[in-house]
């Protein structure tokens, strides 16, 4: 059981960066997610920090220990490939126990032939297979001990893999998109039983992926990284609700967030398409201002306080317990903005073109700056108005 | 529900579909009864005959031929030898060539080089390259002799001593196997995904024994069968550096079997002889490719 941290990593190939001077922390028994667009450096953190990679500059410390200067099966983490990388001409045995057999026995006891004439062999095995036996419990696979894993799904394949890892006992868990290669139902599965396996544990989990829903459900801390940085460190909770940049909004949250173009005037209240939003933010008048509101904040008949803007109706997709509204404004800015509705039978079909308005509060406004980052809420200014309606259609 | 295809139809259609699979392999059955089957019958009618090339009638003779064969002093050294040639031939140019593209393998830069290199003997005329080997191997002139004798051991007869032709031949041999079983070993060793090294790099096989025994070699399997086969085949049917470089020489101690077959059909034109010695030769093909197929061909797949 170990933490670990990262100080100052950076790694370029060649000319080519692919890390800007990173700092992390990472709790012991942390289940943190690297998440991110494909290219943005996530893999080659992992594995710069499972020592397959080295790092141009930087220092990566487990437990406090650094482990920079050592290779990747004495730093005690345990990878998990993308493609499980089983090695497919052992038995489902034989794979698990490999990591055994490199630290119980020595060089010569290895070795073809020579191996018999060890005499403590036999009894190093035995103490092998139980523990083998005893990770196969665990992961319900020990009934395909003796199959290759060309011969497994992929589901048994990923639990094989989990238990090639498991059997050492690392310190820390290193997984790289396990569960890209899955089937959409098999890959919600596996989700809550990494989750499950994860609790139980008890053990560091670095955890990369490019899917937002796994790094929301999974993790209790996640990274959202683009081109070599961390954009944002937070829990998912956080990073959901108080995204720190317009790249972060974007990446986060499914159908992705409604990203409006407007301006602040002169009394720095933010006008969009031909609105003026009851806010006022600390920005010089006319600085572009980026509003993002995401599709389930928006509504369709407005509540009380509620901002109202004019609309057209689209399409519809039907998800079955819920639709996704494709609208359109209304205006010199023709931005679509989709709204996502619990479905209630009936009054949401209308005619392509139909006029109408949607609705949504200004606490759920995300307000970014021209170059993308959040403008603080404590920057925003919710006015005490009383018919905040009135003003913002007017 | 209406069934797409009536009783008449389905009889129909199974028919067309024979007729069609008959079609289809028939060229491919021809070309096989004209160039292999047809010839083979031949050999196997010819050998139970007293043929001789240019006779005018001849007669059945039964087992006869296979009788002198296996009592012929010649033929057994022939075999011996062989099978000695084999033996040096099969492990020194798998292993080696193994071991060249493992080295050539993870270069980067010069990778281009020595595969050229090792591969240029295949390219080459064997015939060219014999009369260099004598050169290179003459107990005078040759530049190898030269260094034995300046490196203190003394002149080596290469050619001429009878313990040594066929080590020599085979080392020739294997000279000129290296550079084709590279190209072999090398796309094998291509094939292997990387991510197994790094999956063996965190499990702690990381250093190189434990790399080879554990991933390399295992997934070099399906290869290294290709390459101990198509060796061995180039191995049994070693002819031409023997009828330039030895013709069989000295007292017969290089002869091979292919060699006899040679003499026998186009030197003393006992062409039923040869059919015989020829049988013979297929026979421990055939054994061969059997044994291959049905033990190592179930080990190395996976």
């Amino acid at each position: 059981m170990a933490g670990l941290a990262l100080r100052g990593i950076t790694k370029a190939f060649g000319t080519v960066p692919v890390l800007a001077h990173l700092d992390l922390d990472i709790a012991d028994g942390e289940f943190l997610t690297l998440v991110g667009p494909s290219g943005c450096g996530k893999s080659t953190l992992l594995r710069i920090i499972a020592g397959l990679e080295p790092q141009t500059t930087g220092s990566v410390s487990i437990g406090e220990v650094p482990v920079d200067h050592l290779r990747p099966h004495e730093r005690k983490v345990a990878m998990v490939f993308q493609n499980y990388a089983l090695y497919p001409h052992m038995t489902v045995f034989d794979n698990i126990a490999l990591p055994l057999m490199m630290t119980r026995l020595n060089l010569l006891e290895r070795l073809p032939l020579l191996r018999w004439l060890s005499t403590r062999r036999r009894e190093v095995t035995r103490g092998i297979a139980s523990d083998v036996r005893a990770v196969a419990e665990q992961l319900r696979i020990e009934k395909y001990f003796d199959r290759r894993p060309g011969q497994l799904s992929g589901g048994q394949r990923q639990r094989v893999a989990l238990g090639r890892a498991m059997v050492r006992h690392p310190d820390v868990f290193l997984m790289d998109e396990p569960l890209s290669n899955l089937d959409a139902k098999l890959r919600v599965h596996m989700r809550s039983e990494l989750a499950e396996l994860h609790s139980r544990l008890g053990v560091t989990m670095i955890y990369v992926t490019h899917d937002q829903v796994e790094a929301m459900t999974m993790s209790d801390r996640l990274a959202v990284m683009d081109q070599g940085r961390i954009l944002q460190l937070g829990t998912p909770e956080e990073v959901y609700e108080r995204p720190a940049s317009v790249m972060v909004a974007q990446f986060i949250g499914s159908p992705a967030i409604n990203l409006l173009a407007a301006t602040t005037n002169a009394n720095g209240q933010v006008e969009l398409n031909g609105h003026t939003l009851p806010v006022r933010l600390s920005q010089n008048a006319g600085a572009p201002v980026t509003v993002g509101i995401r599709p389930e904040s928006v509504r369709v008949e407005a509540e009380p306080g509620d901002i109202e803007i004019r609309c057209k109706f689209r399409r519809r997709e039907n998800l079955g317990a819920e639709s996704i509204l494709h609208f359109v404004l209304v205006g010199a800015q023709a931005s679509p903005v989709l709204c996502k509705v619990t479905h209630d039978r009936g009054s949401l079909v209308k005619p392509v073109n139909e006029d109408s308005t949607l609705a949504f509060a200004l606490k759920d406004c995300h307000f970014f700056d021209s170059e993308g980052h959040r403008i603080a809420t404590n920057n925003v200014e919710l006015r005490a108005v009383g018919d905040s309606r009135t003003r913002a259609s007017r | 529900m209406r069934t797409l295809a009536t009783p008449l139809n389905a009889k129909r259609q199974k028919w067309v579909e024979s007729l069609a699979g008959v079609g289809f392999s028939t060229p491919a059955f021809i070309l096989l009864l004209l160039t292999n089957l047809a010839p083979l019958v031949a050999l196997a009618l010819l050998s139970v005959t007293n043929y001789e090339l240019g006779a005018i009638d001849f007669s059945f003779i039964g087992l006869k031929n296979l009788n002198t064969a296996m009592s012929d002093p010649v033929i057994r050294r022939s075999l011996t030898n062989t099978f000695l040639y084999v033996a040096i031939v099969v492990p020194g140019g798998v292993l080696l060539s193994l071991l060249v593209a493992i080295l050539v393998h993870r270069r980067t830069r010069t990778r281009g080089f020595y595969e050229v290199i090792y591969f240029l003997p295949v390219t080459s005329t064997l015939i060219a390259m014999a009369t260099m080997w004598q050169f290179l191997l003459h107990p005078n002139l040759g530049p190898i002799n030269a260094f034995l004798k300046y490196a203190g051991v003394g002149e080596v007869a290469f050619l001429s001593d009878p313990r040594l032709v066929i080590p020599t031949l085979a080392a020739i041999g294997i000279w000129q196997l290296i550079g084709f079983n590279m190209v072999l070993f090398l796309a094998g060793l291509s094939a292997i995904p990387r991510e197994l090294y790094e999956a063996a790099d965190v499990d702690g096989a990381s250093n190189p024994i434990d790399r080879f025994f554990r991933v390399t070699w295992p997934l070099l399997g399906p290869t290294t069968m290709f390459v101990i086969v198509t060796t061995f085949i180039t191995a049994f049917k070693v002819f031409d550096t023997i009828a330039v470089m030895t013709r069989g020489g000295p007292m017969g101690s290089s002869e091979v079997l292919l060699y006899a077959v040679y003499l026998e059909g186009f030197q003393y034109f006992h062409l039923s002889y040869a059919a015989t010695l020829t049988l013979i030769f297929l026979a421990f093909t055939l054994a061969f490719s059997i044994a291959q197929t049905f033990i190592l061909d179930r080990r190395v797949h996976y």
